[in-house]
């Protein structure tokens, strides 16, 4: 059964403004309606996630004066994924005075997504990030410094300039402690009401607009409504669906998917990023994989031997019998190389026979110079807790013999859709964050989410929802709509259907089964004849889950297979889609591989004559069973050049 | 009543040759208003390269496949970040290995043969969930009392417009590290959160951001702190030996007298 391709649709209006490129934001700023001041009260917003997306927008909000409830999965708001972000955080600040700018870093995201992304959109990313890394330093962000007491950087993949803030190798969870702390001031002033431990599990519509969620308490499993005037999902990626991944346990696709079959349609779902430094496999017990920072490439050298099979240690390996091998193919970006492109390039030298360590399936990333060069003492200050991260997990010493490493899955620049107010298809529903499909193209450059979670959250939402709450008329609305009533009932009933299965197999056995299908057919490369192969296994996958799915206790309590059981069954469905998106994109780009389609060097070969558009699926309502028609929002380049991308 | 589980189910360790073998006392509460007791588990086939948390997955997966109720337990990041985990090994929270959470706890750390208590933090402030789940949401509402900077989004000047001495900052971030896990609370004998607190009053303190509500901020969460039900600080340090991040007791030092400067400045 193939989808339905329609053209370039009425349905995917991007909304992006006109003109000069760097007045659009300006400009759609000052078109914008405004709701004022005495009024905002009058509205609630439901922000769902309490990441650096939701945090942010859920504070910035309440400051604004907007009645604001928050929900999260976690215990607190404090734990949501975003806190594990080690790396930095991107900004045009020029502050090293190394040549980079606003158009520079616009310049290096949408090359770095492979030419798949807006260009109104990733320009005003690149034009607000200046005002993040205000914004957070105000709250007192404790980034690393000079001795001057200036701001400090470093580089990160994809650029040239050292752009990246950061705060040790715990970026992310000083960002996210302070959007937090500025949630939790309005949580303190009753601006804001917080459910933690609650996990949404529908929309409700009323009339087409998005007026309400459905949740269930996950600590007494009570299944409750809220109803409000808008609603944020800003429920970050859905990387776990391949299982094994970088992302926190929680990690799910639940609220974008139930907002996708609700008839939100879902932008490249295809699009995945494999980040190529993370701790290899151990065993069959491994339940996350582990990032280790990029940044760990300025100083770290990638190689492999040069012969295959070669079993000796490391350190036995001389100079000449070293292959360096991005050093070799991309002697610009070298070592610093963008993530698909180093993740390809690993992948590549151990199809070869010459992977390193008992498996075979890692490559070596060497300190040995850097550490001849500044001493341990130099390469301790610089990445200690990752060095110390490395041997707890692997037991090995990596001052002493080179680390191993191999890609992970990492991060979905697939996500719902939005147009350029992050506003979903249907009408009152915005995404934020690593949740929707905007910014990063086929592939997103280091150091890049946390700027665009931000970017969403403090400078971006908090203009662009006054288009719907003084654009449109709103009724009032409250749970005891029939709208509310109905889809509580549907939730119900596929909690009733989970736990009546009464099956044979955990939840988490199929979990791990379809992450590997995943892995090998819609990971680092694909190619036609596994992506084929691969929807028929995860539809009998998905017929055998519902059948043979065993959940012990009821739901009238915390219950971990439970909630786990849900989302699997969320990603069983996002599965197929994410294979019939790779399927259809008779391309390569960006983290979408399709051997089919490379260079003579092996090199992703795109098609911008017929390629050049985002790819967002629409649920198609009227079909038996899950089927999907496909829209296409054509991506104008007015400003930057197609280009192949090279970083030789 | 103490179930015994023996565990007969295949080896899922990929180097069975090096499994070890355990026997783990955890404790099982329905919920809140019930009380619990320790169930015994023995598994004898455990990969030294497994996390802590690894294990009980393992662990779980049988009392699934079996029709019991999984061992409900905190976790999320597994990488030492998010403070989610929050389990009692042998008495001491997160376990005997210094500065390192539950979850990046690996069991080649343990002795072959080891027998295990496995409880949850315990505080009264840290009512008992389920399990070894526990609520510290008085935490969050600590911060809430006054644990931020007031700077609302979009009022920020630029960001170099205000240097900061690098050892100030340095030392911010020490402090900032705390990954609010609550082990300080367990550890202490009188569940004291005052690590919590002055790991929080010291990130803000140090930093010319916060010099603004200084005064302000230290009152508001020391009262809340109390008004949590948590203890009084007596210096026995239990708190900086089991803090995963290392924060230093100095801290405390630093709280005491801000809060002291703070009652003579602030009326
Ligand atoms: C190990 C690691 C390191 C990284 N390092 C960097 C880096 O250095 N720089 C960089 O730019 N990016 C980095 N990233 C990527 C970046 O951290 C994430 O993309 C980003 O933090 C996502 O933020 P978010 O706010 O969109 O979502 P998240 O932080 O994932 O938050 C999601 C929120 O939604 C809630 N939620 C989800 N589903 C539901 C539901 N159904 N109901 C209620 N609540 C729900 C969760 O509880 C949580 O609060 C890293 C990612 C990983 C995995
Ligand atoms: S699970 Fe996040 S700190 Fe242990």
């Amino acid at each position: 059964m193939s989808a339905h391709v329609v053209g370039a649709s009425s349905k995917l209006a991007s909304k992006c403004p006109t003109g000069p490129l760097a007045d659009r934001w300006q400009k759609h700023r000052f078109e914008l309606k405004l709701v004022s001041p005495a009024n905002r009260r009058r509205f609630h917003v439901l922000v769902v996630g309490t990441g650096l997306a939701g945090a942010s927008a859920a504070a910035s909000l309440a400051e604004m004066g907007y009645e604001v409830s928050a929900f999260c999965i976690q215990d607190s708001p404090r734990r949501a994924h975003s806190i594990a972000a080690q790396g930095g955080i991107n900004a045009a600040k020029n502050y090293q005075n190394d040549g980079d700018s606003v158009w520079r870093l616009f310049y290096d995201t949408i090359k770095g997504g492979d030419f798949r992304a807006r260009e109104s959109n990733v320009h005003r990313l690149a034009e607000v990030s200046v005002d993040i890394i205000d914004q957070c330093v105000a709250q007192g962000v404790p980034f690393a410094r000079e001795y001057g007491g200036l701001l400090a950087n470093r580089s990160f993949g994809g650029a040239q300039v050292s752009r990246t803030f950061y705060a040790r190798g715990q970026t992310g969870q000083q960002l996210l402690l302070g959007a937090y702390s500025a949630l939790m001031r309005q949580v303190g002033e009753g601006k804001i009401k917080l459910y933690p431990r609650h996990e949404m599990l529908d929309l409700v519509l009323v009339d087409g607009v998005a007026r309400g969620i459905v949740c269930r308490n996950l600590v007494d499993g009570a299944v409750r409504s809220f109803a409000g005037d808008a609603v944020l999902l800003c429920t970050g990626g859905y990387g776990n669906v391949f299982y094994l991944s970088t992302n926190a346990k929680a990690c799910n696709v639940t609220a974008a998917w139930r907002a996708h079959k609700r008839g939100a349609v879902f932008g490249n779902p295809c699009y995945t990023q494999i980040h190529p430094t993370c701790i290899p496999v151990s065993g069959a017990h491994q339940s996350k994989l582990t990032l280790m920072s990029e940044s760990l490439r300025n100083d770290g050298r990638v190689w492999v031997p040069r012969a295959g099979g070669d079993a000796r240690a490391a350190e036995s390996i001389p100079e000449t019998e070293r292959d360096y091998y991005l050093e070799r193919k991309y002697p610009s970006f070298g070592n610093l190389s963008p993530r698909d492109i180093s993740s390809r390039a690993a992948k590549q030298v151990c199809d070869e026979g010459r992977g390193v360590g008992a498996t075979r399936m890692a490559v070596y990333l060497d300190f040995r110079d850097a550490i001849r060069r500044e001493g341990a003492g130099g390469i301790r200050a610089k990445y200690g807790n990752l060095f110390q991260m490395y041997e707890r997990i692997t037991g090995e010493d990596p001052y002493q013999a080179p680390m191993r490493i191999f890609p992970a899955v990492h991060y979905t620049m697939g996500g719902v859709w939005v147009d350029y107010n992050l506003e979903s298809t249907i009408p009152g529903l915005f995404v934020l964050g690593e949740a929707n499909f905007s910014d990063h193209g086929a592939n997103r450059l280091g150091a890049s989410a946390l700027m665009q979670g931000l970017a969403d959250g403090y400078f971006v939402v908090p203009y662009t929802i006054a288009s719907h709450l003084a654009g449109r008329k709103l009724g009032k609305v409250t749970t005891d709509h029939a709208a509310f009533a109905r889809t509580e009932q549907e939730v119900r009933e596929r909690i009733e259907r989970l736990v009546n299965a009464r099956g044979t197999r955990t939840p988490d056995s199929f979990h791990r089964e379809l992450g590997l299908l995943m892995w090998d057919k819609c990971g680092m490369a694909r190619n036609a004849a596994g992506l084929g192969t691969a929807i028929e296994r995860i539809r009998d996958l998905r017929e055998q889950y519902h059948r043979d799915v065993r959940i012990p206790g009821d739901a009238a309590n915390l219950n971990s297979a439970l909630e786990h059981a849900g989302r699997v069954a969320d990603f069983f469905e996002l599965a197929e889609l994410m294979c019939r998106d790779a399927l259809h994109r008779d391309e390569s780009c960006g983290g979408h591989f399709r051997e089919e389609f490379q260079t003579a060097e092996g090199e992703a070969q795109r098609d911008d004559a017929n390629f050049c558009y985002a790819g967002a699926w629409e649920l198609d309502a009227s079909a038996n069973g899950l089927a999907w028609n496909l829209h296409k929002e054509p991506l104008i380049f007015e400003n930057v050049k197609l280009a192949e991308r090279s970083y030789k | 009543m103490s179930s015994d589980h023996a565990a007969h189910a295949p080896s899922s360790a990929p180097n069975a040759p090096h499994a070890l073998r355990f026997v783990l006392h955890v404790w099982r509460q329905k919920n809140a208003q019930s009380t619990g007791e320790f169930a015994t588990f023995h598994l004898d086939d455990v990969s030294p390269d497994m996390s802590f948390l690894e294990m009980l997955d393992v662990l779980n997966e049988r009392l699934i496949a079996a029709g019991d109720d999984p061992i409900a337990f905190d976790h999320d990041c597994r990488e030492g970040i998010c403070g989610a985990c929050s389990l009692t090994i042998n008495g001491q929270p997160h376990g005997f290995e210094r500065e390192t959470t539950t979850c990046q706890t690996h069991m080649r750390r343990f002795e072959d043969g080891a027998t295990l208590y496995i409880e949850p933090f315990r505080a009264n402030a840290f009512p008992i969930v389920k399990d070894l789940v526990v609520d510290r949401s008085a935490f969050d509402r600590i911060i809430a009392a006054g644990g931020f900077v007031s700077a609302r989004t979009g009022s920020a000047p630029d960001a170099n417009a205000l240097p900061v001495p690098k050892g100030d900052a340095d030392r911010a971030m020490d402090a900032a590290a705390c990954i609010g896990c609550g082990a300080c609370v367990a550890s202490c004998k009188n569940a004291s959160a005052m690590l919590f607190v002055s790991a929080k009053v010291a990130h803000l303190s140090l930093l010319p951001q916060g010099q603004a509500e200084r005064g302000r901020r230290v009152l508001s969460m020391v009262e809340r702190m109390d008004a949590e039900g948590f203890g009084n600080c007596t210096n026995e340090s239990e708190c900086e030996a089991a803090c995963p991040k290392g924060i230093s007791v100095a801290n405390i030092a630093r709280l005491n007298r801000e809060y002291l400067r703070a009652l003579a400045t602030e009326s």
